[in-house]
């Protein structure tokens, strides 16, 4: 499965990214494989989606979650 | 005793870290801001507080150094000297309550071989929630000096002071270790570039290899003069995707495998808390309190800017008005008193005029940098703003161009996708602005007839209104079109944002901020509205129309009407050699005929006064007749004339090109009404108007096919010169220009000839 899949209230540990610019950015930015993530909540209008990593708040969209793929970690 | 050497220090971090502030308490107010060269990333510098033999340089925030964006490209080209010259010292300023992923670009700074020191910022929010840091544990394990602060405060500043006027020695880079399979290779990489190049200095050779390596736009900067290294890494990078090596984030993880234990040594998690930001967040984020929360700030903010800035606007205008009064009077006249008094301070008024608006504008945006809500409305809002191939980012500069444009276009600069920048840019003038208010209003009270449609709908409001969202309308359009046809390359816009803690605003920052930018706006625009107003000021001016003898000829003309006045009054006298009498204020004579006698006596005065007084405006109006505008205009008119208008609209156009509501203004010379800020006159004037054939001038049609150009016109050379600032190219000013030109042009045209087709005139 992938982020996306994740609802608000629910982690998982990431496995591997698709490689690109953006994945890229995002591991610099301490989302690297073995990271655990939550999702916090989704915008508003669904969409993006407010994640929890190494203890602070980012947000991603939905087309950027699909391209990492986790498992979840059960609660 | 001779002063000290000179020295140079960096302050390099992350975004939201309170960098600014630091730079900000370390500095004072001794600032510079200016462009690093052929860039429009922002070189922020100023002495140091007490020691003005150290410069110090903000460098903009940067997650990374590895070059994604331009802002990182050039923090590290600073830090490794290849801007300027290299700084002695660089600050890591870190956000003591994210430590991990601060100390990642900290590591990349320590590998450059500079000394370093740690500024371990905003240690009370940190506290706050629950973690406590150990800055010796953090320091024995970076090896470098760390200093707790918090800069909003000022505490721990003077510590820090006095660690960056006694340096550390260079900080030990490469403490991290690389993935085996990787770092097996950097050697024979290291061996290549230095062979093909000699302009890296030997400490940074590893350094550019893993970037290189790791990102595209690194490895690019080689393909002229290291083919055979770009050849040879390009090769490595196949072998080790086929081995299966994380090429890619070898780097990454190897850094995060080192920073991960010792942010383990030095922070305590003292107690597992939902923070205030968080809960702040789940109501402002909320899927319904949220977005009415975001357009409850809109109107505010507006109302504000628009409501608040009017006094001030008020007095500025009078003020300039007053000042240019005066400086006619004081110079002897001559074209130099009038330049000066009609070109420059009435251009540069036109403009100093927005300042109020764009201070308090500038005022909200620091207010929602600062508290952290940006972010918040661009993660509200970016779902919207993805279907036009923006994000987010660009919903406040957008927004911010209903008041004007200038700071929407500044504030695009908050963007890191660099497409999405652009594109912000070009299509922020579509916003209505404050300046066509002014226009606008003219034109619908004239034209649009009051009433209600359907009973509640008031047609004049209705009118505004759909100027505004034409407007805004289009600006989507424009950014989607100009996303597919025109700026192709670059990244797509992708929406990768952190939502910082909220924090409590201060307001020396944002006072201090607020009037730095508005600086900026003041002083750069400035430059270019001086020069085109005082072009202007000659079009309007030259060729000189000898307007002295028709001056003479109206107080002839009007001494005569005079005369003829009283002749017939006289025949009025009950006895022909009886003398009229002395002219009287009241008619209370008693005698009808005597009364009658005094009332055509009083008009015939009342007469000339007003013909002496319209002598000035005749005159001037002349003048811009038979002007290089007036000309401009008469030429333009065959062009115009599908759309509706006359050449004295078309020279009103031209003339708005120093800035919208100048049209006014120019309308009113031509027809020679005076007060045409009151505009009741000059409405009349516009209705009354008729070709020679006896067509009237101004239909409302006509109105409705101007009112449409001003929408979509880019009429406001400000913004062009902010355009060129901020994109460092004439280039995109120019076909920003273009595009909304023609735009208007197509548009008036329709509305026009569409309009007559239907039998609306």
């Amino acid at each position: 499965m992938t982020l996306q899949d994740l609802r608000p209230g629910e982690s998982g540990r990431i496995l591997e990214f698709e490689p690109n610019a953006v994945t890229d950015r995002l591991m610099e930015m301490g989302m690297l494989p073995g990271s655990v993530v939550q999702v916090v909540r989704l915008a508003p209008l669904g969409d993006p989606m407010d994640l929890k990593v190494r203890g602070y708040h980012l947000s991603i969209r939905k087309a950027e979650a699909a391209q990492i793929r986790i498992s979840k970690c059960e609660a | 005793m001779s002063p000290p050497d000179p020295i140079s220090i960096a302050l390099v971090g992350n975004p939201n870290v309170g960098k600014t502030t630091l730079f900000n308490r370390l500095t004072g107010l001794n600032q510079r801001i200016a462009n690093f060269p052929g860039v429009t990333v922002e070189r922020k510098s100023g002495t140091l507080t007490g020691a003005p033999h150290v410069e110090v340089i903000d460098l903009p925030g940067t997650y990374s150094l590895t070059p994604k964006s331009l802002d990182e490209r050039i923090a590290y080209e600073v830090l490794v000297g290849r801007r300027d010259k290299a700084p002695d010292l660089a600050v890591c300023v870190v956000d003591a309550g994210n430590l991990e992923r601060n100390l990642y670009v900290a590591s990349q700074v320590m590998d450059i071989g500079v000394p370093v020191i740690v500024a371990l910022n905003m240690i009370d929010a940190a506290e706050e929630n629950g973690l406590v840091i150990d800055a010796s544990v953090l320091e024995a394990e970076l090896g470098v000096p760390v200093i707790p602060l918090v800069a909003t405060r000022g505490e721990g500043v003077d510590q820090l002071k006095k660690q960056i006027l006694d340096p550390p020695e260079p900080a030990q880079g490469y403490r991290w270790s690389l993935m085996d399979a990787v770092s097996a290779k950097v050697p024979e990489l290291s061996r290549q570039l230095t062979a093909e190049v000699d302009e890296v200095q030997p400490g940074h050779i590893q350094m550019e290899v893993l970037r290189a390596l790791a990102e595209d736009n690194a490895l690019d900067v080689w393909r002229g003069s290291a083919p055979e290294f770009v050849r040879r890494t390009e090769e490595l990078r196949k072998e080790f995707a086929e081995r299966g090596v994380a090429w890619r984030h070898a780097e990454v993880s190897g850094r995060y495998a080192w920073i991960g234990p010792i942010t383990n040594k030095a922070v305590r998690r003292e107690r597992e808390s939902t923070t205030v930001s968080d809960r702040i967040d789940a109501l402002l984020t909320h899927s319904i309190f949220g977005p009415l929360f975001f357009l409850v700030i809109l109107i505010g903010v507006f109302q504000a800017v628009f409501s608040w800035a009017t006094p001030a606007m008020d007095l500025i205008e009078t003020g300039i008005s007053a000042f240019a009064g005066t400086v006619q009077s004081v110079f002897p006249p001559g074209w130099a008193t009038d330049l000066l008094a009609d070109g420059v301070i009435t251009g540069v008024g036109n403009v100093v005029v927005f300042l109020p608006q764009i201070l308090l504008l500038f005022f909200f945006l620091g207010l929602m940098e600062d508290t952290g809500y940006m972010a918040r409305s661009a993660f509200i809002m970016d779902r919207i703003m993805k279907r036009v191939g923006l994000s987010g980012g660009s919903v406040l500069p957008l927004l911010s161009s209903y008041a004007c444009a200038i700071p929407g276009i500044m504030a695009a600069r908050t963007l890191d996708n660099e497409r999405d920048r652009l594109i912000t840019i070009m299509v922020a003038p579509l916003m209505s602005c404050s300046a066509r208010l002014p226009v606008y209003t003219l034109f619908i009270a004239a034209f649009i007839p009051a009433g209600t449609l359907m009973g509640v709908f008031g047609t004049q409001g209705l009118a505004m209104f759909s100027m505004y969202m034409m407007g805004t309308v289009m600006a989507f359009g424009a950014a989607a079109v100009l996303k597919r046809f025109v700026f192709t390359k670059g990244p797509e816009s992708y929406f990768v944002m952190e939502l910082p803690p909220y924090r409590r605003p201060r307001a020396r920052q944002l006072l201090l901020r607020m009037i730095q930018r508005s600086k900026v706006f003041a002083v750069r625009a400035g430059k270019i509205i001086l020069a085109c107003s005082i072009v202007l000021w000659f079009l309007a001016s030259y060729p000189a129309v000898d307007t002295d003898s028709l001056r003479m000829q109206i107080e002839m003309q009007a001494a005569e009407q005079r005369e003829a006045g009283y002749a017939e009054a006289e025949t009025l006298l009950p006895a022909p050699d009886m003398a009229l009498p002395a002219l009287d204020d009241s008619l209370d004579v008693g005698d009808p005929v005597m009364a009658q006698i005094q009332a055509m006596m009083q008009q015939a005065e009342y007469n000339y006064t007003a013909a002496m007084d319209s002598a000035q405006l005749v005159q001037q109006s002349a003048q811009i007749r038979g002007s290089a505008i007036g000309y401009m205009g008469r030429i333009l008119e065959p062009v115009m004339q599908p759309l509706g208008f006359d050449w004295k609209i078309s020279a009103g156009l031209v003339s708005a090109f120093a800035a919208r509501e100048v049209i006014i203004s120019t309308l009113g010379i031509i027809y020679s009404v005076a007060d045409a800020e009151e505009g009741v006159a000059l409405r009349d004037a516009l209705k009354a108007d008729r070709y020679p054939d006896g067509r009237p001038v101004f239909t409302p049609l006509v109105a409705v096919s101007l009112l449409v150009f001003f929408v979509f016109a880019l009429q406001c050379m400000s913004t062009l010169a902010i355009a060129r600032r901020e994109t460092n190219t004439w280039r995109w000013p120019l076909v920003m220009w273009l595009y909304m030109t023609i735009l208007a042009y197509i548009a008036s045209l329709l509305v026009y000839q569409g309009g007559q087709l239907l039998g609306l005139s």
